[in-house]
């Protein structure tokens, strides 16, 4: 009864949109885990299962199309069936659309694991007519095949059994191998034969003998990273060198073209043997041609996507609207019983003020984002999402960006976040990490309360229009920065169009919620260490030293109205001293200090120490700004951004030119922080974050010394 | 085969919605080369041209049973002939 012992770990490797995630799903319920690949964003998901005695430990891996290195997925993927060495590769095949999902199969083959194949949305292609023998489709893989349904469950059993036939060696592969010159004569088992005798020979002990025949061919596909690989073992670089030379000149192709072609040359032979279709494929994709005319179409397609996005939005703010306050009653409830249940003193500001205010702040926006992630979800899964790439890209090629890139823009109008966590979905490192670094400069929500507040009190009658505007020069500075970082850092090929655009699929609710909820916590996970620190800092910023000098005996003439009679014009006066004694506090606390010191930067822009601390507040969020101009500008603890009598002293302090500066410097400048640990964890390094905030605020600096002097002149 | 060989030779990016071609080879670079090769462009490979997008460009092709979108740019590099009688003669 060794039950413990046995234990194997299985990796899921198949094509995007062949199931494998719902299959997943289905065989390991709710005992999985997420995380990260170390060092890289691609989610990995780990589960475990029991059977037979056996304990069966799944992998889920990034969906590829190939084991190349054209993306991130496809090394994470290769990476791990390499250096893991799991004990057994579950193949996950679209039994619908077996001729390019068995191309995946054709270097797993190489690999060198056992290997066991789902033969997945067998219900789809039932309805197809498609019929597999599967005794035979086995043989010629030299794996188990099995028929399953990921959606429903269909056959996870018998795959279970497949699997631990396998670890138990019932099933014994005999070895197979890609017959390259099978189709044509060209002599490239004769290379891959001599590439594979100076691997054995050369490095002995590093080589797993399985993976000779692996190596070998990617060796001669050029693959960059094996070559990169061996680069100490000069003959073998010159033998492969030569033989990729003597090949290309004799066939006229590259040797990854010649490998391609053997391989989708065993496939046709392989479909030929094992799949018929029952006529009739007129019928084929009939639903989803039939919604593509509708979606993709000239008149009507962009028209539609405006409307889904427009639908999307408004339920987003309007239906996040409640949530948002019942969490802002919570923490709001939740700061007054702690400042109730504990001794006034330091450690309970940093809680209530530093610790729950700060958290809160951000948490506030969860509802918002957990709708956008529901709809998000909702288009993957379906399959929309492809094609509002396919809408786009020639509006996003235009700035140099791939189709896929709208979406997350757009999310940007919402918050950065989410849309920074949304590029994840492009293939192009390159085009990623410009589509983050230009995502900040789209107005999202948290700019609104300041445009308001400042547009309330110098643009009353132009609202509209300036609103507008700022909105369009968020737009205009992110095309342009995207263009300009396309030009210049990150020159290099534009990624191809080559996507595919998966059948229309009715995504389970389980699925899309899972997909959701997967991204919420991420979400989470995420903001809550970088916000809590921030947090911290700021409050310790804004409350030390604790003792300053104050100029005027605040305390005294605070007592002496306190005996004045109770009439409106005393609790004016209080208000006012109170306010007047904030505002000095703030001044020589060490964030006041700090906003003097920067004032400089600021006195082109001709903004006073005020405006300045107010946007280095706003760096942890950008409707802080609100909050701080109201403490500096002495008018009273509660602002926002509709008090009259804040908007009446700003009259005073700034021109209309300045102000409209202050506001392009609101939109343009540094993201806030939760951006800031959003950039950092999907780029995984500070250098890009520290980019972002130096591009951000050149930008925004340059732009606003323009408005403020050209305003200047016409205001 | 002999009537193959009379079929005209035509971009991909120059066959009309609806029809379908035949794959002789693939021109330009080596890494989209190989990126269309893993996605089932290869010699003898029959595709189809299906929509174009509402802003001009990319268009949907259908090929081993799949929809794909490519740029103009991309399909371009694939040479095709015509696979059916009705030729898909290039645009001029």
């Amino acid at each position: 009864m060794a039950t413990e012992d046995k234990r194997i770990t299985v990796a899921l490797a198949g094509n995007p949109n062949c199931g494998k995630t719902a299959l997943f799903n289905h065989m390991t319920g709710a005992r999985q885990r997420v995380g990260n690949f170390s060092g890289v964003t691609v989610s990995r998901k780990e589960g475990e299962v029991r059977h037979r005695g056996w304990t069966i430990r799944l992998m889920d891996l990034p969906g590829t199309y190939s084991l190349s290195t054209h993306t991130l997925e496809e090394i994470v993927c290769r990476d791990y069936l390499l250096d893991q060495k799991p004990d057994i590769i579950l193949n996950v095949l679209d039994a619908g659309n077996l001729d390019r999902n068995l191309f995946l199969t054709t270097q797993l083959i190489e690999i060198g694991r056992p290997r066991v194949h789902a033969l997945n949305m067998a219900d789809e292609a039932r309805r197809k007519g498609i019929v597999i023998d599967q005794p035979v489709f086995s043989r010629l893989l030299d794996g188990p095949a099995v028929a399953t349904v990921g959606r429903t469950g269909e056959g996870i059993p018998a795959l279970l059994d497949a699997l631990v036939d396998t670890a138990e060696q019932r099933f014994q592969p005999r070895g197979v191998a890609i017959p390259y010159d099978l189709h044509s004569d060209c002599h490239l088992e004769g290379a891959i034969g001599r590439v594979q005798n100076q691997l054995l020979g050369a490095l002995p002990s590093d080589v797993d003998p399985d993976q000779t025949r692996w190596l070998a061919i990617k060796l001669l596909e050029g693959d960059e990273e094996t070559v990169r690989r061996t680069t100490d073992q000069a003959e073998l670089i010159r033998l492969v060198q030569r033989e990729r030379d003597t090949l290309a000149r004799d066939h006229g192709e590259p040797v990854e073209i010649l490998l391609a072609n053997g391989r989708y040359g065993f496939i046709h032979g392989l479909l030929e043997e094992t799949v018929t279709q029952a006529a009739d494929p007129a019928n084929r994709f009939n639903i989803t041609r039939l919604i593509d005319r509708v979606v993709l179409n000239r008149a009507v397609g962009l028209p539609l996507f405006l409307g889904f996005m427009w639908i999307m939005f408004e339920t987003t703010f309007t239906l996040g609207a409640y949530p948002m306050d019942w969490i802002d009653a919570g923490v709001l409830w939740l700061s007054g019983f702690l400042q109730g249940a504990l001794p006034a003193g330091l450690a309970t500001d940093l809680l209530v003020e530093g610790i729950v205010g700060g958290v809160g702040g951000v948490i506030i926006f969860l509802p918002n984002i957990i709708i956008l992630f529901l709809f998000i979800s909702f288009f993957e899964d379906t399959g929309y999402m492809a094609r509002v790439a396919f809408l786009m890209d020639r509006f996003m090629h235009g700035i140099g960006l791939h189709g896929k890139a709208f979406i997350p823009m757009l999310m940007g109008f919402g918050c950065s976040v989410p849309a920074i966590m949304a590029t994840r979905t492009m293939e192009n490192p390159r085009d990623r990490l410009v589509t983050i670094l230009v995502n900040p400069f789209m107005s999202c929500s948290a700019r609104l309360p300041v445009y308001l507040l400042i547009i309330g009190a110098f643009f009353q009658e132009r609202a509209g229009t300036v609103l507008f505007g700022l909105y369009l020069l968020g737009i205009l500075t992110a095309m342009l920065a995207a263009v300009m970082l396309k030009k210049t850092l990150f020159r290099g090929l534009t990624e191809a169009f080559v996507m595919e655009l998966p059948p229309y699929r009715v995504p389970t609710a389980r699925a899309v919620i899972l997909h959701m909820w997967e991204k919420a916590v991420e979400f989470l996970k995420k903001m809550g260490g970088v916000i809590l620190v921030g947090s911290i800092l700021i409050w310790f910023l804004q409350s030390f030293p604790r003792d300053v000098t104050l100029s005027v005996d605040y305390a005294g003439q605070l007592a002496t109205l306190e005996e004045m009679a109770d009439t409106p014009e005393r609790e004016q006066a209080i208000l006012d001293l109170t306010n007047r004694q904030a505002a000095e506090e703030q001044e020589k606390r060490l964030l006041g200090i700090i906003g003097q010191a920067i004032q400089p930067f600021f006195a082109p822009l001709d903004l006073d120490w005020r405006a300045s601390i107010a946007l280095l507040t706003g760096f942890v969020a950008k409707e802080v700004v609100v909050s701080t101009l109201g403490v500096l500008y002495t008018v009273g603890e509660e602002q926002d951004e509709s008090s009259v009598g804040l908007r009446e002293k700003l009259a005073g302090a700034m021109s209309p030119a300045v102000a409209l500066g202050f506001l392009v410097f609101t939109l343009l400048y540094v993201p806030c922080l939760a951006t800031i640990a959003a950039i950092r964890r999907e780029t995984v390094s500070w250098r890009w974050p520290l980019f972002s905030v130096g591009f951000s605020t050149a930008v925004a600096w340059l732009f606003a010394f323009v408005t403020v002097h050209i305003g200047g002149l016409i205001l | 085969m002999t009537q193959q060989s009379v079929q005209p030779t035509a971009p991909l990016s120059d066959l009309c919605s609806g029809r379908e071609g035949v794959i002789l080879g693939i021109r330009g670079e080596n890494r989209l080369k190989r990126r269309l090769a893993e996605m089932g462009f290869v010699k003898g490979a029959r595709v189809s041209a299906g929509q174009t997008a509402p802003l001009g460009d990319p268009r949907t092709y259908t090929i081993r049973g799949y929809q794909i979108s490519l740029r103009r740019a991309e399909a371009d590099q694939i040479l095709i002939a015509a696979a059916d009688s009705q030729a898909a003669t290039p645009a001029e």
